[in-house]
């Protein structure tokens, strides 16, 4: 508190309580009616003058109960005990706010999800639900009719990952008419979908379907596309946050360079390429990913490069004709304003390697996904001979194994969605280009979405073998003759009922999805949750799969975890529209629940000074006090608690509010 | 006839991980005694030690303190201000006879409604086994205990 | 016109608010200027039936020093109330239990084992208080302790507080000035609860030190890292200071000669419980997240019920061990 005096609030007097039967869901336990007149008698003396049950509280005819009540009987604070306040609080507020009475008066307390559904006692649960109902009671009288705080929102947008649902996030946005600043790690945006070659089902070219995109994004006016970049840090809250963002050197100025692509035919250094060939074709130390790269400006490898490393070489510089290349050229750092964040940062590849039972870089001939699609894709380094490892063979037989690393405890317990359809797709292409005969090795054919079910009995038509069971090994130790020089999968025929030994040239890995390396850190930087498995959490499962629980940061695509491309894209424009939505609004109301400091009680002390992770805790040198942002605090009541003078206080969940709640909690014995 | 005791025990959830495992534990119709009535905080951070110390003077048997796994914080990193108090104030609570076992600390994701709902199974039966504290209620001029006889030993 | 009546009394406690009074040097003549002393143990004699012979509400100001421990204790703080229009409760004894209040870690048995039976105390005949005994001439009574120590708000309405072990003689000073101008009718009292003679933050407000962000390794002795750099914040030189959580008015007095603030101001305004302020301050800025690490520092305050609740124990929401009450 500075200079203006804050006037105490008047005590509410007049409480209207109501007790849910939610149907049977509460009142088959709980004895709503007996905690009602409960209420009315034993909590008169706290202020309750009338206290109703009702079949369902939520229904309009509930809350106009609510409304009535508050008018006829001037009730100025309100308490229902129903269901979880992360359902129907807003419910009940939005009922409260309609008939005149500030929102924030309006308490709903569980008796539902902690009482009639997990518990079978019909007495205790009724005396549990009289000491909730009770804790509401003694919290409302402290209660605070509270104002949202509006900010302005930024209308730029921030998309982090330029793989499929980035760019749709993005040319979303950037169609609507507003800005969007597109960062990406890698030289090029595309993602995955850029390694693929066909696309399931309908075997669209996956290049031919994103390039058109993908220049989409890097010409429109609305987009400023920030590839071979990163996002260093954020600060800031909904509607006006503050990133900095690193652009790493390329070594090529792209003023500059007119994409001639001189530079990396005459670079004499080859290196093999473990991001997009997947370590099975080779590029130049000066190189673009690949040839329908956006931006078309090529990076400089500086840890392979001669120069760098030697100090000789140049060719590229050399042969430039525009002299693009700078080698003195340095990261560039700086900050970019926004209102609101899309993390669309996309998957890794489970390691096959872990499964060594699968001999996947032990055995050559086993390849993993990832490695397959390069094979096939006729840009790719066989161009588009699916060979063996020696680089001609071509196979006669080969084994597709489903969940590798998926649907497995020892490594990853969920479905990574996509194998199935992707082994099925292998099938295909294998036995169009090659004629050879294809195994699939599954646990369930999950083929669940549009036109999948049809593609899989359309590679079942084409002859694909089907064998249900888990691979047990994969093998090159031959027991029999003919299976000398193959490689030997080993397998529990769960149809037939029996063990197989089924030898193969070679072997594909469907390996599942992962969450990035860096997901931990990723979201931690922009403030948002991950899982214990580092996929990043959505607000709700069912209900609000693109937002998270920080307003103004959202989630697309394979980042929250696995996914097909359509689904990937549909979250891109989600997102997008809940972006364009807080845009369109041009402010966001902020819940008002934060802290503040009493600067005549505070010391100066300091202790708080370094327990807020969103920096809204500043220290004013020449007054010698602690003062909080109120637009920076986002409620979490850890100043509040900490401060050993309590000059802290905090709306929404203030000291006197918690206390009288535990009061009544302990009032029923 | 001994009644069996039936322990009354207060608990702290944090808003976005424990209070909504309680929600998917209820969700779920996972069952578990009806001894511990929770109070919903915005985050483990908020937690002050004059909490538990009002549950407990105020007839408490036992406080459970709940949040968000350490590293997943949906305030990122309050959480470990959380365990770092609870540390002390079971120090010092012990200091004042009053058993460690009474006060826990357990950390709950929002999907770990399942494993929340044994935790509270588990405590339960602990503070059962303490037995009730029965704080006295001072208040002002009442006496609680009627004063101890004292002996002559002559 | 007859002088306002002025009493002073001391239950359980050291004598050392007394000396206080006296420290305020030549106002101690403004009292005796200004009011009609009446009842004042230490200073004159007087008589428990004298006080009880006068009208209720007779006595203007008592300034009430000591913690209730004893019946008789309890006895004179309903008597004095009913005597006295101001109570004010003089002291860490009578606002929030000090020293004397530590008692409530024990038992009163514990406590006379202690006192009467252990090898520093004579006691041939096993002989240990009691209320009543019968003597050849007749019945002799004695007053109980009580199982615990009160503060006196805790026994009878008051009306002022004043904290301090002592409260410092420039604030007693103060008040009295203030009491003084009450009188003569140029100056309010402060509203009936307040906190006089007390500053309305807490020591670190007073205190000259430079400080900056909390990051704490480890918890010293003062013993153990003395000399302390006099510039820097106590507590951030790893020695417990109570500081941050003591409300201020004594200028900040033991950090100011390089010693902790041990909290004998007893807490800020509006703080239910004392010692729980410090223990989420100073846990809150322990610089470690690993349990093993914490628990390792946290063995730096040995003694966390001593450090945290030295004067404030009998004022706490637990207020005394299960040692104290428990069967």
């Amino acid at each position: 508190m500075s200079a203006e005096e804050k006037t105490p609030n008047k005590k509410p007097e007049k409480i209207g309580v109501y007790v849910c039967h939610c149907g049977s869901n509460i009142a088959g336990i709980v004895d709503v009616e007996n905690v009602a007149k409960w209420a009315g008698e034993e909590l008169a003396h706290k202020g309750v003058v009338i206290a109703r049950d009702y079949k369902f509280m939520c229904s309009s005819l509930g809350q106009e109960l609510i409304e009535k009540d508050i008018k006829e009987f001037g009730l100025d604070g309100v308490v229902v005990a129903a269901c979880s306040p992360h359902l129907h609080e807003k419910t009940f507020r939005t009922a409260t706010e309609k008939a005149g009475l500030n929102p924030y008066m309006c308490e709903l307390v569980s008796i539902r999800e902690q009482v009639s559904w997990v518990h079978t006692d019909k007495v205790a649960a009724t005396e549990k639900s009289k000491a909730i109902l009770s804790g509401g009671v003694h919290r409302v009288l402290y209660d605070e009719p509270l104002q949202e705080m509006k900010v302005p929102i930024n209308p730029n947008t921030l998309v982090v990952g330029g793989g499929i649902a980035g760019i749709q996030a993005a040319l979303e946005i950037a169609n609507a008419g507003f800005h969007v600043y597109l960062v990406e790690r890698e030289p090029s945006i595309g993602g995955h979908m850029a390694q693929f070659d066909k696309t399931f089902p309908t075997l669209d070219c996956s290049a031919c379907i994103l390039t058109p995109r993908m220049v989409e994004a890097g010409t429109h006016p609305n987009i400023t596309l920030l590839t071979w970049s990163e996002v260093e840090s954020v600060s800031g809250y909904v509607g006006n946050f503050n990133a900095t963002i690193r652009k790493k050197a390329r070594y090529v100025n792209e003023d500059l360079c007119t994409g001639c692509a001189v530079c990396i035919e005459k670079c004499p250094k080859k290196i093999i390429d473990d991001i997009y060939e997947a370590g099975l074709g080779y590029r130049k130390v000066v190189y673009t990913p690949f040839a329908q790269a956006v931006p078309k400006y090529p990076v400089i490898d500086r840890e392979n490069c001669t120069y760098f490393q030697k100090g000789t070489c140049k060719a590229c510089e050399k042969f430039c004709p525009t002299d693009a290349i700078d080698f003195n050229q340095e990261d560039e750092l700086f900050n970019i304003e926004i209102g609101n964040i899309i993390l669309a940062t996309g998957y890794d590849l489970f390691d096959a390697r872990k499964v060594t039972n699968y001999g996947y870089g032990r055995l050559a001939n086993v390849f993993n996904s990832l490695e397959f699609e390069r094979l096939s894709n006729a840009a790719g380094p066989t161009n588009g001979n699916i060979v063996l490892r020696d680089g001609k063979t071509t196979p006669k037989t080969v084994g597709i194994i489903h969940c590798v690393g998926s649907r497995d405890r020892n490594f990853n317990n969920y479905c990574s969605t996509i194998c199935c359809m992707q082994s099925l797709k292998f099938a295909h292409l294998v036995k169009e280009r090659t004629g050879a005969e294809v195994y699939e090795f599954y646990i369930d054919m999950r083929t669940a979405a549009k036109s999948y079910d049809e593609f899989y009995q359309r590679v079942l038509e084409e002859g694909t073998l089907m064998v249900r069971g888990k691979v047990a090994e994969v093998t090159d130790a031959a027991r029999q003759p003919h299976e000398e020089g193959k490689l030997i999968i080993q397998v529990e025929d769960t149809f037939a009922g029996k063990q197989r030994r089924i030898p193969v040239d070679m072997v594909i890995l469907s390996n599942g999805m992962e969450p990035r390396s860096d997901a931990k850190e990723t979201a931690k930087k922009f403030g948002i949750s991950c899982s214990a498995d580092s996929w990043f959490i959505e607000k709700h499962p069912k209900l609000d799969p693109v937002s998270t629980m920080t307003e103004g940061v959202m989630i697309a695509g394979c980042a929250s975890g696995p996914k097909d491309i359509p689904t990937s894209v549909a979250q891109g424009a989600a997102a997008a529209a809940r972006v364009l939505d807080k845009i369109l609004q041009k402010e966001v109301a902020l819940e008002p629940i934060r802290a503040t400091v009493d600067e005549i009680k505070c010391s100066g002390c300091r202790i708080c000074n370094n327990l807020c992770p969103f920096n809204a805790i500043s220290f004013i040198d020449d007054l010698a006090v602690t003062r909080i942002n109120p637009a920076l605090c986002q409620g979490c009541g850890t100043c509040v608690a900490a401060c050993p003078a309590g000059a802290i206080s905090g709306t929404g969940f203030s000291n006197e509010q918690i206390l009288a709640q535990i009061d009544g909690l302990l009032m029923v014995a | 006839m001994s009644e069996k005791f039936e322990p009354t025990i207060i608990g702290f959830t944090c808003n976005w991980c424990s209070y909504r495992a309680a929600d998917l534990a209820g969700t779920a119709r996972v069952k578990y005694p009806p001894n511990v009535r929770l109070v919903r905080l915005m985050c483990s951070g908020r937690m002050d030690p004059t909490f538990v110390m009002k549950a407990l003077a105020g007839g408490a048997d036992g406080v459970m303190i709940t949040g968000c796994h350490p590293g997943e914080c949906h305030y990122i990193d309050q959480n470990y201000k959380a365990l770092r108090r609870f540390l002390l104030l079971r120090r010092t609570l012990a200091g004042l006879g009053i058993e460690p076992g009474r006060v826990k600390l357990v950390w709950a994701s929002a999907a770990e409604g399942v494993h929340l709902a044994a935790e509270i199974t588990k405590l339960v039966e602990e503070i059962r086994a303490l037995g009730p504290l029965d704080w006295p209620t001072w208040n002002g001029h009442e006496e609680h205990q009627p004063e101890p006889a004292l002996e002559v030993t002559a | 016109m007859s002088k306002p009546k002025f009493a002073m009394y001391w239950a359980a406690s050291c004598g050392g608010c007394e000396i206080a009074v006296l420290n305020t040097h030549e106002k101690i003549l403004d009292v005796d200027a200004n009011f009609d002393v009446v009842f004042w143990p230490v200073a004159m004699d007087a008589k428990y039936k004298d006080v009880e012979a006068m009208e209720d509400k007779s006595i203007l100001l008592t300034l009430w020093n000591g913690g209730i421990r004893t019946e008789e204790n309890e006895h004179l703080a309903h008597l004095l109330r009913r005597k006295s229009q101001i109570l004010v409760a003089f002291g860490s004894c009578a606002t929030e239990g000090c020293i004397p209040g530590l008692a409530n870690l024990s038992s009163v048995e514990d406590i006379f084992a202690t006192a009467y039976h252990t090898v520093s105390t004579v006691n041939p005949e096993n002989i240990h208080p009691q209320p009543v005994y019968q003597a050849p001439e007749g019945e002799l009574t004695i007053p109980a302790m009580k199982p615990i120590l009160k503060t006196l708000a805790q026994v009878v309405d008051v009306d002022y507080y004043m904290p301090g072990c002592p409260p410092e003689s420039h604030q007693i000073a103060a008040v009295i000035d203030l009491v003084i101008q009450v009188v003569q009718g140029n100056a309010q009292l402060p509203p009936k609860g307040a906190v006089i003679g007390a500053g309305n933050s807490t020591v670190c407000d007073e205190c000259k030190r430079k400080r900056d962000v909390k990051h704490i390794t480890a918890f010293h002795r003062i013993q153990e890292v003395a000399p302390l750099d006099p510039e820097l914040c106590i507590l951030e030189q790893g020695v417990p200071c109570n500081g941050p959580a003591t409300r201020s008015g004594c200028n900040a007095r033991c950090p100011s000669v390089g010693a902790q603030c041990i909290g004998c101001y007893g807490p800020a305004d509006g703080v239910l419980d004392y010692g729980a302020r410090l223990i989420t301050s100073f846990a809150s800025v322990i610089d470690a997240t690993e349990p093993e690490e914490i628990e390792r520092i946290l063995d730096g305050i040995p003694d966390p019920t001593g450090q945290f609740y030295r004067f404030n124990l009998a004022d706490s929401l637990l207020r005394a061990s299960t040692k104290a009450w428990k069967k």
